[in-house]
């Protein structure tokens, strides 16, 4: 007898968007059906995963990513023209953490000195991140949309306390708008009631439900973006069909089962191979919950996961 | 309805002042501005009272008692001071509740006895040590629990009042449900039905303040519509009363406004602060 698989009907939509310019711009979301349910809906566009760059190294860089990227990552220009011309990235994050108060405090200026350099560079859709603290990230942002002005990038993240000064910024000079929120679904709906009441449109917004690493509350991700992903599909909530983007970047690299040593933990095994297998099983759990734009450190997590990606969408 | 008012709490400043200092007035009128205004029984939170729990109480329940003439709702953890407030309760408007056992055994042991001692009433909050109960199911164990302990001891589960814990909604938003449900639920265990009250302005907390309202009166209708029995609110909302009196929310708040709001609390729709700006 034949089984008949059943089916869910979805009646809402993930909202497409598109970010970067010409022949390099690239369409995330429209979805109509829950992760690779393709038997259910159209998947929608591929995931994008895009290349972690960083304006300033930290003081002490991750070996994995050393042997990987060390010699381009002393120049930003450098290692986004890397990523894009021999890594072959679909799209490169910019990640400014010069400007962190609490490190070198760079200014927004110099900021947005570096964003223009990388954008003369690159033609791939850039991403565009600041410290992550609320009160730097406002003028950073800010300084940064005005000079990436036309080119369609993604900036944030925009959070409470500082999302009308960055909207206001994207809106002005043609950016989409990434909108984050602490692994509080309500709090992600209540920011894009927010930003829709500012004026701002939410068909440019990307969501960050928070990035949390495997065995640092993965799980606890995991559920808010199924949540956001089955109010929008299932229950049709406009306000939550928005893509969503999650900084995987930002929090592997972080982790003890990254940073410990060999000769401390020898049982846990090659410190790099470690790593990277980490980020691309974190990346992984990511798309099938629901992301649609993640950001990763590890080249070769990258092609991991964009392997994994090939047979998924088939 | 059992309306149970809920303003006479030690984390008011000025109450919490007026029971160090045995001070009767602001007590008395806040007492009697309740039952005024609709509350046939009030709650006497004195806190846990570690000092002079028994003294107390035993002073707040005759001077309330005064001014007004409903049975007391003694609220406080420190279990020599209930009997204290039980042994001043005058029993002539209806027998005094026991606020609260929850389902933990050490809970149960101590506070049912002294229930059934005195034969009043009792709540019995669906909640034990290990965790917030996951849904319905799990209140109705709970609720069982509860009446079997009370059984034991010789209470009559006709004296307890199943209290299915109301959790926020923001943030908690399927729990809405899950307690509506458990009202529903908890009649079943016994014939006659068995009792219920919430904690209802739970519901609302960490909403913003305008928000309160309609919150607050759409999930009353919903849980009174389950068969609940009893709620502890505060009865000087004007807003709120007239929904209680009405049972209808549509006659403060716009029917479109409310339908949304029992989609929300039914988990149609994703809560957020503004979900009825859109």
């Amino acid at each position: 007898m034949a089984v008949e698989i059943l089916k869910e009907n979805y009646t809402g939509k993930v909202i497409t968007v598109e970010v970067g310019t010409g022949d390099k711009a690239v369409k995330v979301g429209g979805a109509s059906a829950l992760p690779f349910h393709t038997f259910e809906g159209d998947a929608g566009h591929r995931p994008l995963i895009a290349y972690e760059v960083l304006d300033a190294l930290p003081e002490d860089p991750p070996d994995a990513l050393q042997a990987e990227l060390g010699a381009v990552w002393d120049d930003p220009v450098k290692w986004a023209l890397y990523c894009q011309n021999d890594l072959k990235a679909r799209a490169v994050a910019l990640r400014l953490v010069s400007t962190d108060p609490d490190g070198q405090d760079a200014s927004p200026e110099s900021a947005a000195e570096t964003v223009k350099k990388v954008l003369d560079a690159i033609d791939v859709p850039l991403i565009i991140l600041g410290c992550f603290k609320e009160a730097k990230d406002g003028p950073v942002l800010k300084a940064a949309a005005d000079a990436a002005r036309g080119r369609n990038c993604l900036i944030g993240k925009a959070q409470e306390e500082n999302y009308k000064t960055i909207a206001a910024a994207a809106t002005s000079n043609g950016h989409k708008l990434i909108a984050f929120s602490n692994l509080d679904f309500n709090l992600a709906k209540q920011i894009n009631i927010l930003l829709s009441q500012a004026d701002f449109d939410i068909n440019n917004v990307l969501v960050d439900p928070t990035a949390s690493a495997l065995g640092y509350g993965l799980e606890y991700t995991y559920s808010v973006i199924e949540r956001i992903r089955a109010a929008g599909l299932v229950q049709n909530d406009a306000m939550m069909q928005p893509p969503m983007f999650l900084d995987l970047a930002a929090v592997v690299w972080k982790i003890k089962e990254v940073k410990a040593s060999e000769e401390d933990l020898p049982e846990w095994g090659d410190r790099s191979e470690r790593s990277i297998h980490w980020e691309a099983s974190t990346a992984i759990s990511m798309l099938m919950a629901g992301a649609e734009i993640l950001v990763m450190a590890s080249p070769r997590a990258v092609q991991a996961v964009e392997q994994t990606l090939d047979q998924l969408m088939g | 309805m059992l309306l149970i008012g809920e303003r006479i709490n030690v984390i008011t400043k000025a109450q919490r002042e007026a029971m160090q200092n045995r001070d009767p007035k602001p007590i008395q009128e806040i007492a009697k501005a309740q039952v005024d205004a609709g509350a046939n029984m009030l709650d006497i939170n004195i806190g846990p009272a570690e000092d002079d729990g028994p003294e107390v109480m035993d002073w707040i329940v005759k001077t309330v008692q005064e001014v007004a003439q409903v049975p007391l709702c003694l609220d406080t953890t420190n279990l020599d001071a209930i009997r204290a407030g039980l042994k001043a309760h005058n029993n002539e408007w209806g027998r005094a509740m026991i606020n609260s056992t929850s389902g933990e055994t050490e809970r149960l042991n101590s506070f049912m006895p002294v229930a059934a001692e005195f034969q009043c009433d009792i709540i019995g909050l669906c909640l034990t040590g290990s965790g917030l109960p996951a849904d319905a199911n799990e209140r109705a164990a709970i609720a069982v629990d509860i009446m079997g302990k009370a059984m034991e001891v010789g209470l009559p589960v006709e004296n307890i009042h199943l209290d299915p814990l109301v959790l926020m909604l923001n943030g908690n938003q399927d729990q809405a449900l899950q307690c509506i449900q458990a009202v529903e639920m908890f009649q079943a265990l016994n014939d006659p039905p068995m009792k219920t009250v919430v904690g209802l302005s739970n519901i609302a907390n960490t909403a913003p303040a305008k928000m309160k309202g309609i919150l607050t009166a759409v999930f009353y209708k919903m849980l009174v519509d389950a068969g609940l029995t009893g709620a502890i609110i505060d009865t000087l909302e004007k807003e709120f009363m007239e929904v209680v009196r009405t049972n209808d929310p549509t006659s403060i708040y716009p029917a479109e406004h409310v339908e949304k709001t029992m989609r929300v609390m039914r988990g149609e729709i994703m809560y957020a602060h503004s979900y009825l700006d859109i």
